[in-house]
């Protein structure tokens, strides 16, 4: 009942702030409630016990994107938006349409927590009971990760370096705030 | 000038305690919550700490990008170091089995051994990526 | 009632998955999209982990006394892309940072604006 109770409020908690980061025009508060979002996310990863996960996404979510949001604000100078002229009825009836789908999609899911649902049938019970026994590690994500999905996590640590790469080339060099060739965007 | 003396204290008792924190959760990651990725998160977060409260100029001549860029190639060479390694050895590619003499301790060695390539080049990169931010609206 | 206890949470991650759709479809600053694409995608990551949750199981580490266990690999698939995310953040705050210095501003108008009369 209480990890029930505490699911509904952590969930209630992240809808307001998702609401309030679309409708708040000041970059500097919308960057912290992304931060406040991202913590958010990671105390429900704890309750629905994937620790692993929770760390990832508090430490990076959290941490770093929140830090690079921030720098990217210093380095732009733009603290609000500009207002929306655009109507939003387009958007609106895209994002309905889409959001109708999906729960149309989700009412065929078998209820939340089900022990015989599909998803934990074919490879997990494999893993979960052969991982201790095979490769001798007692966290069974870190043993998924490392050896029996080994490859994957390569191509991910590759996109890292590519990232670092692209960001290196993009903003590596020390021309910092050349002026802009032509006087047409001076407003 | 005086707040800077708090934050310049506090940042020297919590630097160290933020590395050795990154290292339990990158050796650590076999037993409990963690791994390499956490981990390289982390130990980059100590040095910007460092970055912020002392200084850009100073960061980077603690830690260079030229050291950081061999860093982060180093983490993925150990990856895929390792699966070439299990090759020569007479297994599959980034097979573990063949590491040592035993099965299972093979597998343990391989997960340690990637895992800290993983951490090396996830830190390696966060550093890159700040710096580069950071120091893109120096004058 | 059994049927919404056991759904609930689902839709509230549609709910956020949307909002953050929408902030990147509507609004116009950069910087508010690359927001709104972090939330669409850390309530995807809500979502898997959902699927894999077991209600009386605990977190996939082994230790004695237990012997249910949630499954650990829907965790593994949202450790990458939770990482692949964050690069494909700093990639691209790097090009809002980029665009700022030729264009002098982030806001999608003016930008278009500047092309068209090119």
């Amino acid at each position: 009942m209480i990890d029930i109770l505490i699911d509904i409020t952590l969930l209630a908690f992240l809808a307001i702030t998702a609401i309030a980061i679309i409708r708040i025009r000041n970059l500097f508060a919308v960057v912290m409630l992304f931060g406040i979002y991202s913590l958010l996310t990671a105390g429900l990863f704890v309750v629905l016990d994937a620790a692993d996960v929770a760390f990832t996404e508090a430490a990076v979510g959290a941490g770093i994107s929140t830090v690079l949001m921030l720098a990217t604000l210093a380095l732009t100078k733009k603290h609000e938006e500009k207002r929306p002229t655009h109507k939003p009825w387009l958007p609106l009836t895209v994002v309905l349409v889409t959001g109708g789908a999906l729960v149309y999609g989700t009412l065929d899911i078998p209820p939340f927590g089900d022990a015989n649902a599909p998803a934990q049938h074919h490879v997990a019970p494999r893993y979960i009971e052969q991982s201790a026994n095979e490769t001798g590690v007692p966290n069974m994500v870190t043993a998924v990760l490392a050896s029996y999905r080994g490859f994957d996590t390569l191509g991910e640590t590759t996109v890292i370096l590519t990232a670092g790469i692209g960001v290196m080339l993009l903003l590596g060099g020390r021309l910092s705030r050349r002026k802009p060739q032509s006087n047409e965007d001076k407003t | 000038m005086r707040h800077n003396l708090i934050l310049r204290v506090i940042a020297k008792i919590l630097i160290p305690v933020i590395i050795l924190f990154a290292l339990y959760v990158q050796f650590h990651g076999d037993y409990g919550p963690g791994g390499g990725f956490q981990a390289g998160v982390i130990f980059s977060v100590a040095f910007i700490l460092y970055a912020l409260v002392f200084g850009l100029d100073t960061a980077e001549r603690v830690l260079p990008v030229s050291v950081l860029r061999l860093l982060a190639s180093l983490g993925v060479l150990i990856y895929a170091g390792t699966g070439f390694a299990a090759l020569l050895l007479g297994g599959k590619f980034l097979d573990y089995n063949v590491l040592a003499a035993d099965p299972v301790a093979g597998q343990h060695l391989g997960i340690l051994i990637i895992e800290l390539g993983v951490g090396i080049t996830v830190s390696s990169v966060m550093l890159i990526i700040f710096f580069a931010f950071a120091g893109r609206g120096r004058v | 009632m059994d049927f919404i206890l056991g759904h609930y949470n689902y839709w509230i991650v549609i709910f956020l998955m949307m909002i953050g759709f929408y902030t990147v479809v509507s609004r116009g600053n950069l910087i508010k999209k690359i927001v709104g694409l972090n939330i669409f995608q850390t309530s995807v990551f809500l979502l898997y982990i959902s699927i894999g949750n077991v209600k009386e199981g605990t977190t996939p580490i082994v230790a004695e006394g237990f012997t249910q266990y949630s499954n650990p690999l829907p965790s593994v698939l949202i450790l990458t892309a939770i990482v692949v995310g964050v690069a494909t953040t700093a990639l691209g705050l790097a090009l809002v940072v980029r665009i700022k210095e030729a264009y002098g501003s982030i806001e999608e108008d003016d930008i278009h604006d500047q092309d068209q009369s090119l």
